[in-house]
C-alpha cells in the first residue's frame, strides 16, 4: 500500500505543506523537508519550479523564478532527494507543470521518483484523459499516485469521473482562483466544501488554494480530510528562512 | 483522407490538445462545445460577414505586384491584409471572437498582447460592441510600444502590465490565463493567434480563413484559376499563415512556405525560429514546438519584429513542419528590414516588419517565371516607423 493511502486513513485532519524546491536557496530542499516532518506536518508537496506557472499567483511565481535562477532543475532535485528516505518517512509528492516532466521523459521521471522515494505526483496541466490514455500504466508501474484537481466549477459528472480514476486523494481547489489570492473563506466556499463532502466520494478530499492560517485551515477541514498550504509558507520562508518552520506549522496546528 | 486540418480530438497530427489546469476546464469546455454550432449559425455568419465588409473593409485586395515580380522574375500577388481596419489581419479574429463572446453571454473581454496589435484589435471590437476590455501586456513591451498603449486607452481598454517572468508576450499570456481562472463565468478570453488550448487554434484559424477564401475567387479573376503554386506567410504564433493556407491545406499542389524570424541569426542565441530551435512540449495549453531549455523551461525568443517573437508556434504549423507539408524558412532582422524597404520603393507599400520577413525569401529562393505566388501581406508598417528610422538612420 502506498504510504499516502496509509496517512489518509489516520484519524485526524491532515496538514500538507507545499514549497518550491530551490527556494530560498538551491540547497534548502532537504532541510525544509526534514524540518517540516519534525514540525508534525502530515505530508509534503515538493514544487518543481517552472518558468510559466499558469495556475499560480505572484508568491509561487516569484519563488519559482528565484529557484530557477538558483539553478534548480529536475536532475538537481533528484540528486538532492537521493538519501531523503534515510531521514524522512512521511509521504512526499512532487507538484509540477507537465513540460519539464515531459522533457525529462515521463517514464524516466517516474522511475527516478520511485528510486528516491516519491509517493505521488500532482501535475495541474496534465489533462485527465491524456493521463488515462498515455501515462496511467507508467505511474502504476512505479508505484506513484497521481492526484487530480476539482474546482467549484467542476460538474458533478466530472467529479464522479475523477473520483473513479483516482486512487489517493482529490485535490479540491477552494475557489476559482490562482494560488495565494484568497484572504478567507465565506459562505460560498463552505457550501462548496459541504456539497462535495455530501457526495461521499471514495477518495478523501484535501483542500488547497487560499489556506494561510489556523482559521482557514479549520474552515477547510470542517468537511474535508485535510488542507494544503503553499503561498503562506513560501512567504514565511522568504522572511524567516528555513530554521523557524516549526513556529509556522504550530501556528496552523494550534 | 489525409488531412492537415484539425481532427475530432483537437489535434493536428501529434500536436494540439488542451493541456490546461482543471480551473480552466469549464471555460474551455464551454467554448469547445459551442464554437462550431455558433459559427455555423446563419445569424452569426450574417453579422460576421457584414462587419468584415462594412467595418473591416473586406475583401482585402489581391494585388499583382508588377515591379516586384519583374525583379524576381516570377508572378507575385500580395494579399493586402495591411489595408484592413487597424492595419493587419488581427481584426478578422477579434471580430469573430467578440461575436462569439456575445453569443456565449459574456460581458467582459480579456486579451494578451505583445507589440500591441492584437490588443488594439481587441480594444477596437470591444468599443464597437460596448464591452469591458482588459488587455495584459508585458511591462517591457508597454515601455517600448507607447503609441499602441495610447491607442488601446483611447479605445477604452484597461491595459494591465504583466510583471512576472520575462515581462513580455508569453507572460502577458500567462496573466490573461490567470485572469480567466479568476473570472470563469462572465469573461471571454480573446486569444490573438492560432495558439492555446483546443478549440482556440481551430477557432482562430477559421476566423482567419476568410483570407484564403478570398484568394481563391480573386485569383480566379486574375489568372482564371483558383489555386496558386505557392502561398507564403510569416509565422510567429501563425494566425495570418493559418488563414492564408486554410483552404489549400489538403491540396498538395499548392506549396506552402512559412517564414520565421531568425532574429540576429539562428545560432546567435537571439532568434525566434521555433521550427529550427524548438522541441515538442507544452506551452499555453497546447502541445506544439517551442523554444525551451533542456530542462523544459520556456525561453525568451528575440526578433526585431515584436509580432514574431513568440517562443512557440501554433499546433497546425508544428504539424505542417513535422509532416513536411510546409517548407519553413528563416529570415534575419537585417534581411527583413531590407526587404521591407525594397517593397516601399518598388510598390509604394510600407509593410509591417512581420510581413517583410515573408518578402525577404525572394533573395533566398528562386521561383519559375510562370509560378503564381500569393504572399500574405499581413500588416502595414506604420507601427514600425521607429524601427525603420533607427535601422536605416532615416
Amino acid at each position: 500500500m502506498n504510504i499516502i493511502n496509509q496517512t489518509l486513513q489516520e484519524n485526524k485532519k491532515l496538514l500538507s505543506i507545499y514549497f518550491t524546491a530551490g527556494y530560498p536557496n538551491l540547497d534548502d530542499t532537504v532541510t525544509i523537508i526534514q524540518n517540516l516532518e519534525k514540525s508534525d506536518v502530515d505530508f509534503i508537496e515538493i514544487g518543481l519550479p517552472f518558468s510559466d506557472p499558469l495556475a499560480d499567483g505572484p508568491t509561487i511565481q516569484a519563488s519559482s523564478t528565484q529557484a530557477l535562477q538558483n539553478g534548480m532543475t529536475s536532475e538537481v532535485l533528484f540528486k538532492q532527494l537521493k538519501d531523503i528516505r534515510k531521514t524522512v518517512s512521511i509521504p512526499l509528492l512532487i507538484m509540477g507543470y507537465f513540460n519539464p516532466i515531459f522533457q525529462y521523459g515521463v517514464e524516466a521521471f517516474c522511475k527516478k521518483c520511485q528510486k528516491v522515494g516519491i509517493d505521488g505526483l500532482i501535475i495541474p496541466d496534465l489533462p485527465v484523459d491524456v493521463f488515462n490514455e498515455n501515462y496511467k500504466v507508467t505511474f502504476e508501474k512505479y508505484g506513484l499516485i497521481n492526484v487530480f484537481l476539482i474546482t467549484p466549477q467542476t460538474s458533478v459528472e466530472r467529479i464522479n469521473y475523477i473520483d473513479s480514476i483516482s486512487n489517493g486523494f482529490i485535490y479540491m481547489v477552494s475557489s476559482a482562483s490562482v494560488t495565494g489570492s484568497q484572504s478567507g473563506f465565506g459562505e460560498v466556499q463552505t457550501h462548496y466544501f459541504k456539497r462535495i463532502a455530501d457526495m461521499k466520494l471514495k477518495n478523501p478530499q484535501i483542500v488547497g488554494f487560499g489556506i494561510s492560517n489556523n482559521k482557514t485551515f479549520t474552515q477547510a477541514t470542517e468537511y474535508a480530510k485535510g488542507a494544503i498550504i503553499g503561498s503562506a509558507f513560501i512567504k514565511h520562508l522568504s522572511t524567516k528562512g528555513v530554521d523557524k518552520i516549526d513556529s509556522f506549522v504550530s501556528s496552523i496546528n494550534q | 483522407m489525409n488531412t492537415f486540418n484539425i481532427n475530432k480530438k483537437g489535434y493536428y497530427g501529434e500536436f494540439g490538445g488542451a493541456y490546461i489546469p482543471e480551473m480552466l476546464y469549464p471555460n474551455v469546455e464551454e467554448l469547445r462545445q459551442n464554437y462550431l454550432k455558433i459559427m455555423a449559425d446563419s445569424s452569426f455568419q450574417k453579422e460576421f460577414n457584414q462587419l468584415l465588409k462594412d467595418y473591416v473593409g473586406r475583401p482585402s485586395p489581391l494585388y499583382y505586384a508588377k515591379r516586384l515580380s519583374k525583379k524576381y522574375n516570377t508572378k507575385i500577388y500580395l494579399k493586402r491584409e495591411d489595408l484592413n481596419h487597424t492595419g493587419a489581419h488581427k481584426i478578422n479574429n477579434t471580430i469573430g471572437q467578440i461575436l462569439m463572446a456575445k453569443r456565449l453571454g459574456k460581458n467582459r473581454i480579456i486579451a494578451e498582447t505583445g507589440a500591441g496589435q492584437h490588443g488594439v484589435a481587441t480594444a477596437t471590437v470591444c468599443a464597437l460592441m460596448g464591452m469591458e476590455c482588459i488587455v495584459y501586456m508585458g511591462e517591457i513591451d508597454i515601455a517600448r510600444q507607447a503609441p499602441n498603449v495610447a491607442r488601446m486607452k483611447m479605445l477604452g481598454a484597461t491595459v494591465i502590465p504583466a510583471l512576472s517572468g520575462s515581462k513580455t508576450l508569453k507572460d502577458a499570456t500567462n496573466e490573461a490565463i490567470r485572469d480567466w481562472i479568476n473570472n470563469p463565468v462572465d469573461t471571454h478570453y480573446i486569444i490573438g493567434s492560432v495558439v492555446g488550448p483546443h478549440p482556440y487554434p481551430d477557432m482562430v484559424a477559421r476566423f482567419q480563413s476568410v483570407i484564403s477564401e478570398e484568394i481563391q475567387w480573386q485569383l480566379k479573376e486574375h489568372e482564371g484559376k483558383t489555386k496558386p503554386d505557392y502561398v507564403i506567410a510569416c509565422v510567429g504564433g501563425g494566425s495570418n499563415a493559418a488563414g492564408a493556407y486554410y483552404h489549400f491545406l489538403d491540396d498538395e499542389n499548392v506549396k506552402l512556405i512559412a517564414v520565421e524570424a531568425a532574429g540576429k541569426g539562428i545560432d546567435s542565441g537571439e532568434s525566434a525560429a521555433t521550427s529550427v530551435l524548438g522541441k515538442v512540449g507544452i506551452i499555453h495549453g497546447s502541445k506544439t514546438l517551442l523554444m525551451q531549455t533542456k530542462d523544459g523551461q520556456i525561453t525568451e525568443p528575440y526578433s526585431i519584429s515584436a509580432g514574431l517573437d513568440y517562443p512557440g508556434v501554433g499546433p497546425m504549423h508544428a504539424h505542417l513542419y513535422k509532416s513536411g507539408r510546409a517548407e519553413f524558412m528563416s529570415i534575419t532582422d537585417d534581411e527583413a528590414m531590407k526587404a521591407g524597404l525594397e517593397l516601399c520603393q518598388l510598390e509604394g507599400i510600407i509593410p509591417a516588419i512581420e510581413s517583410a520577413h515573408a518578402l525577404a525569401i525572394f533573395e533566398q529562393k528562386t521561383f519559375q517565371p510562370n509560378d503564381i505566388i500569393v504572399l500574405n501581406l499581413s500588416g502595414r508598417g506604420d507601427k514600425d516607423l521607429d524601427t525603420y528610422i533607427n535601422h536605416f538612420k532615416l
